[in-house]
């Protein structure tokens, strides 16, 4: 996979990118072996819980709260964290949180800085920035490490590296590492990665972090991760930057209760993460000496402002939809050209480039409804497609050049087919009689021209029956039959 | 009963079935002929505005329904979920009580069978080996739960074999079968796979859009294999003709 970058304003329309997709079976070998064992954990440790309903509805109020408040919530958040010693800085949009980012680690006097894994950086395209004024981001979480080194784009929230197997990634390592002997063992592909990131955990001063949960009640950020780079990166560093999308706020520390116990099982399949950490502002001989959060907008506000669509923010990130989803599981995620892929990418990286952008997004979907089965917080995302899907037939149907758009206008006139008994009768006789050329001897049409011809590019279609399920029951006779 | 707009043009022995198995148990069906379609098609693809007439149709053309059975569990989500919004927008305050009064009468066949009248053994005979794909919306929206398979398993002389990735999506999902055809069809290739890999004569589902879907594969690759709406397998009798 080479280095394109994964920017929703220039990617490639989701049918012609996933068409490449599913033409790569390594990758489709890769994303369903990673996606079925991840679906099978997520399972096991879901199906511990009994009232894992009730944990979910939980988990939506508690998101549809703060999102009904997210105005008092961030301002609660602000004061607490600056009252602990923190400095909270607010970033309009991507443009805006780059150059914060960018200065504060100027400031910090570091020519290098380690990085958790945190999509939000991928969002705001963060790592190029860094690199075009002279400072080299390291990834230390090992699937990041993996995407970095080997020159390529997360391809899962959870899991970036999911569409690289074992031997991938350690022809990458022995390249990047000049390692000539490595072993094929996860036991020593992880040693390598751990021999090769402890020099950077021990010399470099400056740490960027995303944040999984903002608390407003306490001003403390929390993240969690299975590894432990985490950790070294949030404690170690003289300077930490922590960037975080608004949506990250919870109101209470209790509320991490419910939270942690959702987003664990959600997103790997384990009844917590090894590592979880909380911090508060800056301690006096413990920990980083400034800590900064830097609050992102980028059109989250406007996905607040739209009632509809609004429980897109409620995502907590954990990516069971993606491991669930039927079409993911065919492309992976690069097809999606965002850094957010599967169900929850398909109603979050339209809403973020303001409609403006990744318009096909809304329609990569057969509305299957598997990501709200197993969405920890319940949003209806297949409610939120057919609602952006609105929004786009609107953009493509505006002004005059809107009033020829092809799909709309056969739209319309089905609609007004189906208005009235007599034209829609007139319709099926009409069907009938045009299918005739396309019908082969066995009954069946092979081919279709125009827009119907994605049908037949791999399946037949069976010529229409001679009679109508209506005129037959009009003819029935003395014995109904 | 409401047909369906694609049941009516393109299956109407669904609809043929769906009349047996009901006489069949005593009861009387009637057709009302003003029909045509629920408009789940515009709703989907992002044309609500077409799709409003479309339901106050449905609304006025079954309101006085005892109780509606509809042989595709797509339609009826479409129905259960999603008009009572659409009735809500419209701000007529009739039309959200005529419908919130009609929707409890409105029954997918299955589970107008298992949850109406409480059967599951409807007399049916069908000796053939079957096997049964859970189509999303009959599974997820409308929680059909067990109750297809039972009615299956109740049937006389059937051989019933359960399928590889039985929740799994089929790929049809409405226009994004010819919108995104590269992983409509590779979506189906997996099910026509789990299909084929049971060794059965014939695949059945609560919907005709997910049949039409893998029957189209199941033709292409000339394996044989068939696929048939649960009603009618479940209007299969002894004295008449199979139509396999």
């Amino acid at each position: 996979m080479s280095q394109t970058a994964l920017d929703p304003r220039t990617a490639s329309a989701f049918p012609i990118a996933a068409k490449a997709a599913i033409a790569d079976s390594q990758l489709q070998k890769n994303v369903r072996h990673a996606t079925e064992v991840i679906q099978r954990k997520r399972a096991a440790v879901v199906g511990e819980i009994p009232d894992w309903q009730q944990l979910r509805e939980a988990g939506r109020a508690i998101r549809e709260h703060t999102m009904a408040h997210l105005d008092f919530y961030l301002q609660e958040f602000e004061r607490n964290c600056t009252r602990a010693g923190g400095v909270v800085h607010w970033a309009r949009d991507a443009s805006e949180a780059r150059q914060i980012i960018v200065d504060l680690a100027k400031a910090s006097g570091s020519d290098e800085v380690i990085k958790i894994k945190s999509m939000t950086t991928e969002e705001i395209q963060l790592n190029p920035a860094l690199e075009a004024a002279g400072i080299h981001a390291f990834e230390t979480d090992l699937a990041e490490l993996i995407i970095q080194l080997g020159q390529d784009r997360p391809s899962h929230i959870v899991v970036p590296a999911l569409h690289k197997n074992r031997q991938q990634i350690r022809e990458i390592f022995r390249r990047e590492m000049h390692l000539t002997e490595l072993g094929e063992r996860p036991e020593d592909l992880a040693d390598a990665a751990r021999t090769f990131l402890r020099d950077r955990f021990l010399r470099v001063k400056t740490g960027v972090s995303g944040a999984n949960f903002l608390i407003a009640e306490t001003g403390g950020v929390c993240v969690v991760e299975s590894e432990g780079n985490g950790r070294m990166c949030l404690t170690l560093p003289e300077t930490l930057i922590t960037v975080a999308g608004i949506d990250k706020i919870l109101p209470r520390f209790q509320d991490l209760e419910v939270m942690l116990q959702l987003l664990p099982r959600s997103a790997t399949g384990e009844r917590m993460n090894p590592y979880n950490s909380i911090w508060t502002g800056v301690h006096a001989n413990d920990g980083p000496r400034a800590f900064h959060i830097v609050l992102l907008d980028n059109a989250r506000t406007s996905i607040l402002a739209d009632a509809e669509a609004r429980e897109t923010l409620h995502c907590i990130r954990c990516a069971a939809c993606q491991n669930a989803c039927p079409v993911y599981r065919q492309t992976g995620g690069h097809a999606y050209g965002s850094v957010y892929a599967g169900p929850i990418g398909a109603i979050l990286t339209p809403q973020l480039q303001q409609m403006e952008h990744a318009q096909s997004l809304p329609y990569a979907s057969s509305l299957c409804g598997a990501c709200y089965e197993v969405c920890p917080v319940k949003i209806n995302i297949p409610e939120v497609l057919i609602h952006l899907r609105s929004q786009v037939v609107s953009h493509n149907t505006a002004g005059i050049a809107g009033l020829f758009d092809g799909e709309a206008i056969a739209m319309k006139a089905m609609a007004a087919v189906f208005r009235s008994e007599r034209r829609f009768r007139a319709a099926q006789r009409l069907a009938r009689m045009a299918e005739r050329p396309l019908v082969g001897k066995d009954g069946w049409i092979g081919w279709l021209p125009g827009p119907l011809g994605g049908w037949t590019e791999m399946r037949d279609l069976q010529a229409m029956p001679k009679q109508s399920f209506r005129e037959w029951w009009e003819k029935r006779g003395a014995d109904g039959w | 009963m409401f047909i369906t707009c694609y049941n009516d043009t393109l299956f109407p022995e669904t609809g043929r079935a769906v009349v047996r198995v009901l006489e069949r148990l005593g009861h009387s069906v009637e057709f009302p002929a003003g029909q045509t379609c629920c408009g789940q098609m515009h709703y989907n693809t992002g044309y609500p505005a077409e799709a409003m007439p479309l339901m106050r149709r449905v609304v006025d053309q079954l309101y006085e329904a005892e109780a509606v059975v509809v042989p595709s569990s797509s339609c009826v989500a479409m129905m259960r979920d999603h008009y009572p919004k659409m009735a809500h927008a419209s701000g007529d305050a009739t039309l959200v009580a005529r419908l919130q009064d009609l929707l409890p009468r409105v029954f997918e066949f299955s589970e107008f069978l298992t949850k109406r009248l409480g059967l599951y053994d409807v007399g049916a005979y069908y000796p053939h080996r079957v096997t049964y794909h859970a189509s999303c919306h009959g599974l997820r929206n409308l929680e059909l739960g067990e109750g297809p398979q039972r009615l299956l398993q109740a049937v006389r002389g059937i051989d019933l074999v359960q399928i590889a990735g039985l929740e799994q999506c089929c790929g049809f999902g409405g226009t994004f079968a010819v919108k995104n055809a590269a992983v409509s069809g590779a979506m189906l290739a997996e099910k026509a796979s789990a299909v084929l890999g049971t060794g059965a004569e014939v695949c059945t589902a609560c919907d005709n859009s997910c049949l039409m879907h893998i029957q189209g594969a199941l033709h292409r690759e000339r394996s044989g294999v068939k696929t048939r709406h649960l009603a009618e397998i479940l209007a299969g009798e002894e004295i008449s003709q199979s139509e396999a």
